[in-house]
């Protein structure tokens, strides 16, 4: 998994090839902390076939907003700059998440 | 075949947590079924100060997680699944989860409530997007942008002062008239001190507006009638809770609402099925009642567990008859009574006779709806069936008795 940040996700995200799976979390977020080993087993699991990527909310708040992210967890899923996906809320269970990356795998 | 359970505590929050400390500590097998992190809606809350012998400075995740680990250290196994369906009636109860079946003697019910929601337009659509249930997980993504609360119990009165830290401007949204809240009168007396606090009074929320992200909410005055668009980045709501209780309808006894109808014991009206915390039926719910219910549930449950053990192995187990006097202990003339079965007893050998403390026993006197007014009783049990029972004891009704 990638961490990124304000000052590189236009890089990572939205200018990369394929797609790309972001992980917005934060501190705070019980739910967030509870899913993340799951979220990086995924990152695992289906390597080289989805870019995984993760940022913290809390150092960069703007950013979750100008991606119109404002409650947590939220998992996007993004291709050429778009995005393309979305699973937010805190009833997300890892199954969910696979199921997601499954339809947008390589 | 799944190995069975004693106890299986269905959910790990604190009632769930509480009755795992108990009955691991009783020896009991327990098994706690919790689909996410354990600590329930306790763990998000921010500041958890009422909670007996811990007070300011206490987290809701800090003293929920203390208390899993309470309950590991004991003993008890964490199942991480998704309880999924029940089949309580038989035995054991069998418990389907997402990835398994799990088998117990006893269950106890403690899934808990989730928040209530508005019900109103734009709701759905923007949860995630300024609608918010959970200040804790939240709060810092609305740093310098205008949110409102919706309700005034205690999580909103709370929850809205959180958000104080981190928010421009916070606005409650009120139902009733200017000064009355539903919050306990400290946390409103705090509040209304609060001058980062605005309010509005005798209001509701009619819809949320927005496209991608909330940009304001529709109000409506409940005593003047008129509406208002209110701009707002943020709307987070703490109207109370509804019980997770679904997989509990038309199988044990549920109130109006949904709550689980209990008695003193935490007992359903379902044999062995208990159920502990936030989806009881009951007055208050904080953490410090939710724990209360565990260890009172897990109490009775561990009580069931071995009466019902003892009479399988003694009463309807047995090839041969098995008497079973009722008797009350205080009552020394029907005592003397059941003296005469015994003097009856000497040189049977294909028979066995069991005494039982009625009084004491719920068991029994449940299931055989046994009136306690008219002890001592005598039954006849064969191969796990009452064949016969016996009031007025004497030695030749006795006799004719296991003819």
């Amino acid at each position: 998994m990638i961490a990124v940040n304000k000052e590189n996700f236009e890089q990572e995200v939205l200018q990369a090839d394929g797609v790309v799976m972001v992980d917005w979390w934060g501190p705070k977020c019980e739910h967030c902390m509870e899913l993340m080993p799951s979220v990086e087993e995924l990152a695992g699991k289906y390597q080289g076939r989805l870019k995984f990527c993760s940022v913290d909310t809390s150092g960069n708040r703007r950013l979750a907003i100008s991606q119109k992210v404002l409650g947590l967890p939220a998992i996007l899923f993004y291709k050429d700059g778009q995005k393309i996906g979305e699973l937010a809320g805190q009833e997300i269970q890892p199954e969910d998440i696979e199921a997601t990356i499954k339809q947008y795998a390589k | 075949m799944a190995d069975v359970y004693d106890l299986l505590i269905l959910g790990g929050g604190p009632g769930g947590l509480a009755a795992g400390i108990y009955g691991a500590r009783a020896k009991l097998k327990t098994g706690i079924i919790e689909k996410g992190k354990p600590g329930g809606q306790a763990a998000t809350t921010e500041e958890l100060e009422n909670y007996p012998g811990f007070g300011p400075g206490t987290t809701g995740s800090g003293l929920t997680k203390a208390m899993a680990d309470h309950a590991a250290q004991f003993g008890a196994d964490f199942i991480k699944d998704t309880v999924a369906a029940l089949d309580l009636t038989g035995s054991p109860k069998k418990v389907k989860g997402k990835k398994g079946e799990y088998l117990a003697k006893a269950v106890i019910f403690a899934l808990g409530a989730e928040p209530r929601m508005l019900g109103v337009p734009g709701e759905g659509k923007l949860r995630g997007k300024g609608v918010s249930y959970c200040a804790t997980c939240d709060a810092d993504l609305f740093t310098e942008l205008d949110v409102i609360v919706v309700g005034s119990g205690d999580a909103a009165i709370e929850e809205a002062e959180y958000l104080t830290r981190f928010a421009e401007n916070v606005t409650i949204i009120v139902i009733h008239e200017e000064g009355k809240v539903d919050a306990n009168k400290v946390s409103a007396e705090r509040a209304f001190q609060d001058p980062r606090l605005n309010w509005k009074w005798n209001s509701i929320v009619k819809s949320i507006n927005g496209d991608e992200l909330v940009e304001s909410v529709t109000l409506k005055n409940i005593k003047t009638g008129t509406e208002e668009e209110f701009s707002t980045n943020g709307v987070f709501i703490f109207i109370g809770t509804q019980p997770k209780t679904e997989l509990l309808q038309g199988i044990v006894e549920l109130s109006p609402q949904g709550y689980v109808l209990t008695n003193k014991k935490m007992e359903t009206n379902l044999e062995g099925v208990f159920a502990a915390g936030d989806c009881c039926d009951k007055y208050l719910r904080q953490v410090v009642t939710a724990t209360a219910d565990g260890a009172i549930a897990a109490f009775a449950a561990e009580k069931y567990i071995r009466e019902t053990e003892l009479w399988e192995k003694e009463v309807l187990t047995p090839q041969h008859p098995v008497l079973v006097a009722f008797y009350n202990p205080t009552d020394m003339a029907g005592t003397e009574k059941v003296g005469i079965i015994d003097k009856f007893m000497q040189g049977k050998d294909n028979l066995s006779l069991v005494k039982v403390d009625a009084t004491r026993n719920e068991l029994v006197k449940k299931r055989y709806r046994l009136d306690t007014g008219k002890l001592p009783v005598v039954y006849l049990f064969q191969q796990g069936e009452v064949k016969a029972s016996l009031e007025d004891i004497n030695m030749k009704k006795i006799q004719e008795l296991v003819k």
